[in-house]
């Protein structure tokens, strides 16, 4: 391994191999920052320029490079205006955005980015040391464990079912399993409740729900309300503050580390990936917050910032096990990244390590520069790049419009889906009126496909649901959702009555 | 997921122009339109742009441009080719299989009869793969065991009930005398997602695409028992046929190209020539391989007569299997 290791680090440093690493994360970053363009489309994009280059290993450099600038560039936009362009920084922006609302922009971005930075980090270690041995992790989970493991992801709507919202919450949630049945199932061979619109035929897509849900009633409130974008010349000074006070670093470092485990190991799974580890880590981060000094999950936490953060980087280097080892693409992105790696006549699998050992090592070892190159690229951009924001509310919004629409276009090409977007986005401001929470609309909205097809898959395994009791990892994820709904809940129950009793004596 | 984007064709069209801004004139056919049912990034993105960009590299036609226009499972695409068939007499719509078994299943109301049928291209054919330690080692032995329980061969596949995955499927075990509603077909919603079930024993046969089982094979992870190939291709040469097994069916998943209804003779043997030129060129023998396609040549009245017998032979099993 370690001889390896040398030929990784060799080819990887050489000053070619550094260019590559810091174009690729820049262009990633930029694009990324485009609320329609995913790290897939970007990837996709990139992909004929790395193929042109023909040494297999830079091309892979690069598009490792692009793959952490995408991550990184998403995530800033979920954080300043509430747009959320990939399904992996929707948690982000549950705790992100009100942090920018509050003015403080500038810390969020560093916490992101650092958190990102741990994440990928910490993913690209344990990819070194153990990639061999997590190929049979990433096999331990069937069908059952996935729906199981959905549900624990569902949880994550607990956060917003605080003050008596428990109701709201959950209609809200049905309504997103509800709206994700729309369209052609990968389980069904007739499309549903599409009624008879050809445009319908393929569902609502995530970037349409998600700019309607988040951006769009977002920028309307603006207008609406304008005491919400007055910033005062403080402010305007906060903005820019990066500074992350020891406390707060204190209180985050432990987030950062469990996160960076779990979201790895979520990440091996080729059914669960990015978007699962973030809900999760939300979810799991807000359970274990029992200090009440902080500030509450959702209002603006800097755990909460930091948990999915960590969580969706370390799955995405995660996502790399079952590819480089297996030979499987476990999200869309790794699945293009195969295709890429085919065309450049490498084959990936349990031989790859033996019979191309600088590809495989020149692989990790980027994973790890480029985290890097970003971390050092981005800290000194925060500042220009959260100042979007002190941008006048006249220009602004515009802004925000202009990159809502042609982000809901960009990916399909289709002016129906404009349509879409404003129907949505008026229901959604009336929604939020109401005091109903969005997030978990959303959030059942990403889960009910695939809480739906692997439920279905293993009814249809089983004959029957007997799977819920018989795999008992199926059970005992199960568990573990109940735990984290319940606990809460009765911790909330606890203090009330201790309140109570106090008061009494 | 469909990811779809605009800039890369963008890019493409701007470089497909600028290179072979050529003077001769001998050229097949001055422009060709593609135009794309589905996103940019689909398999059907990447035959309309690979055909456009051999066909441009290669001068054989002068310049090519292309139009993404997704929605109604590629029908919308279909319809508007149709209503606007006068002005779209340079334009060249892509399609696969699916659009034989989306008229059936009515998913849009027209068929490839409405449209001219220009020629097939390119093709894959299917293959069933097992993890390397499985039992099975033929056809064969899937059969027995089926015969004892067909409870007990999960066969899983990338498409819905009632596609491709689960067609060829149905399709294998009708041949070899079994009765094809009773084949237990898991789906998943990417190929992925069902090698990965493969290999972690949720499913013991996975029904795939024979160029993608290639490529698995390769990796040491699984091994191909069976292709619906007429014989032995030279990638595989050590994957057996079905049909050597005993097992007498064929399945090729084309994909090709449609012109709009109603244009001129002239124009459809234009184009024809125009992709028959192509496949001795070096530009297409690029494309094809940094794609691993197979070429699949089935032009003009050919492509009509082998479009009616899929359509036939997908429709009768359809039909048998509930879904029509």
């Amino acid at each position: 391994m370690l001889e390896g290791l040398m030929i990784g680090l060799s080819t990887a440093l050489s000053l070619e191999m550094l260019l590559m690493v810091i174009g690729g994360c820049l262009i990633g970053t930029f694009i990324g920052m485009l609320p329609g363009l995913g790290p897939m489309s970007i990837i996709a994009i990139m992909i004929p320029v790395a193929i042109s280059i023909g040494d297999p290993a830079a091309a892979l450099i690069l598009l490792a490079g692009v793959y952490y600038g995408a991550i990184f560039g998403g995530s800033t936009s979920s954080i300043l205006i509430n747009a959320p362009g990939v399904a992996g920084t929707v948690a982000t922006s549950f705790d992100g955005y009100p942090m920018a609302r509050a003015g403080k922009a500038g810390k969020a971005l560093t916490i992101a980015a650092v958190a990102s930075f741990c994440g990928g980090t910490v993913g690209a270690i344990l990819l070194m040391g153990f990639a061999p041995m997590l190929a049979s992790v990433a096999l331990l989970f069937h069908s059952a464990e996935y729906f199981a493991l959905m549900v624990v992801g569902l949880s994550a709507i607990a956060a917003f079912a605080g003050n008596g919202q428990v109701t709201k919450a959950l209609a809200m949630t049905l309504l997103g399993l509800m709206l994700a049945t729309v369209g052609e199932s990968a389980l069904f061979n007739m499309p549903r409740f599409t009624y008879g619109m050809l445009n319908l035929q393929s569902g609502i897509g995530f970037i349409t729900l998600a700019m309607a849900m988040f951006a769009l009633p977002e920028a309307l409130f603006l207008i609406l309300d304008p005491s919400r974008s007055k910033s005062s010349s403080e402010q305007q000074q906060a903005i820019k503050n990066l500074r992350i006070s020891k406390q707060e670093a204190k209180s985050i470092a432990p987030v950062v580390g469990r996160q960076s485990v779990l979201g790895f190991l979520i990440g091996v799974l080729p059914g669960a990936g990015a978007t699962i580890a973030s809900f999760l880590g939300y979810a799991v981060e807000r359970n274990l917050n029992t200090n009440s000094k902080d500030v509450e999950f959702g209002k603006g936490s800097i755990k909460g910032l930091a948990a999915p953060e960590t969580a969706n980087n370390a799955a995405c280097t995660g996502s790399f096990v079952p590819l480089l080892t297996l030979g499987i693409p476990g999200s869309g992105t790794t699945a293009i990244l195969l295709g890429a790696l085919i065309a450049l006549n490498v084959t990936p699998g349990p031989r790859l390590m033996v019979d191309q050992p600088a590809i495989f090592w020149s692989v990790i070892i980027s994973m790890y520069i480029g985290n890097l190159v970003l971390l050092i690229l981005n800290l000194p951009l925060i500042p220009y790049i959260a100042k979007i924001l002190t941008v006048p509310r006249a220009y602004l919004i515009p802004f925000i419009l202009f990159f809502t629409l042609m982000g809901v276009y960009i990916g399909q090409n289709n002016a129906v889906e404009l349509m879409i977007l404003i129907v949505l986005g008026v229901l959604a401001t009336i929604f939020r009126f109401a005091g109903y929470p969005l997030a978990p609309l959303l959030i059942g909205f990403i889960l009910g496909p695939m809480l739906e097809n692997n439920f279905s898959r293993s009814v249809q395994l089983f004959d029957g649901i007997s799977f819920l009791w018989e795999r008992p990892m199926t059970g005992g994820l199960l568990a573990i959702a109940l735990l984290l709904v319940l606990l809460p809940t009765c911790r909330h129950w606890l203090e009330q009555r201790k309140k109570a009793i106090t008061a009494n004596s | 997921m469909k990811k779809r984007f605009s800039l890369k064709s963008i890019l493409l069209t701007a470089s497909a122009v600028c290179a072979f801004q050529l003077s001769a004139s001998s050229y097949a056919v001055d422009s060709i339109h593609f135009l794309i049912p589905g996103g940019a990034g689909g398999g059907w993105d990447g035959t309309a742009r690979g055909t456009g960009e051999a066909l441009t590299k290669s001068g054989i036609v002068k310049q090519a441009s292309y139009e993404n226009m997704s929605g109604g499972g590629g029908g919308k695409a279909i319809g508007y080719l149709i209503e606007n068939a006068k002005s779209n007499q340079d334009t060249l719509m892509v399609n696969s299989t699916p659009i034989v078994i989306r008229s059936l299943t009515k998913v849009f109301p027209q068929n490839f009869r409405d449209l001219t049928m220009v020629a097939g291209t390119i093709g894959d054919y299917a293959a069933f793969v097992v993890d390397k330690d499985s039992p099975y080692k033929s056809f064969s032995d899937v059969v027995d065991s089926f015969k004892s329980d067909p409870k007990k061969v999960a066969i899983g596949g990338g498409s819905v009930p009632g596609g491709m995955d689960h067609l060829v499927a149905a399709m294998a075990f009708q041949a070899a005398g079994e009765d094809p509603i009773k084949v237990k077909y898991i789906a998943y919603d990417a190929g992925g997602k069902a090698m990965a079930s493969l290999l972690s024993g949720e499913i013991s046969v996975l029904s795939t695409g024979l160029s993608e089982a290639i490529a698995l094979a390769d990796a040491g992870e699984v091994r191909i028992l069976a292709t619906t190939a007429p014989e032995r291709i030279p990638a595989a040469p050590n994957a057996k046929t079905l049909k050597e097994q005993g097992v007498d069916t064929q399945f090729v998943n084309w994909r090709g190209f449609f012109a709009a209804p109603g244009i001129s003779q002239e124009k459809r043997q234009q184009y024809i020539t125009a992709l028959n030129k192509m496949y001795e060129t070096p530009e297409w023998e690029a494309v094809r391989a940094r794609n691993g396609w197979v070429n699949i040549y089935n032009p003009g009245d050919d492509f009509t007569v082998f479009l009616e017998d899929q359509e036939k032979v997908i429709g009768d099993l359809m039909r048998k299997l509930g879904f029509l």
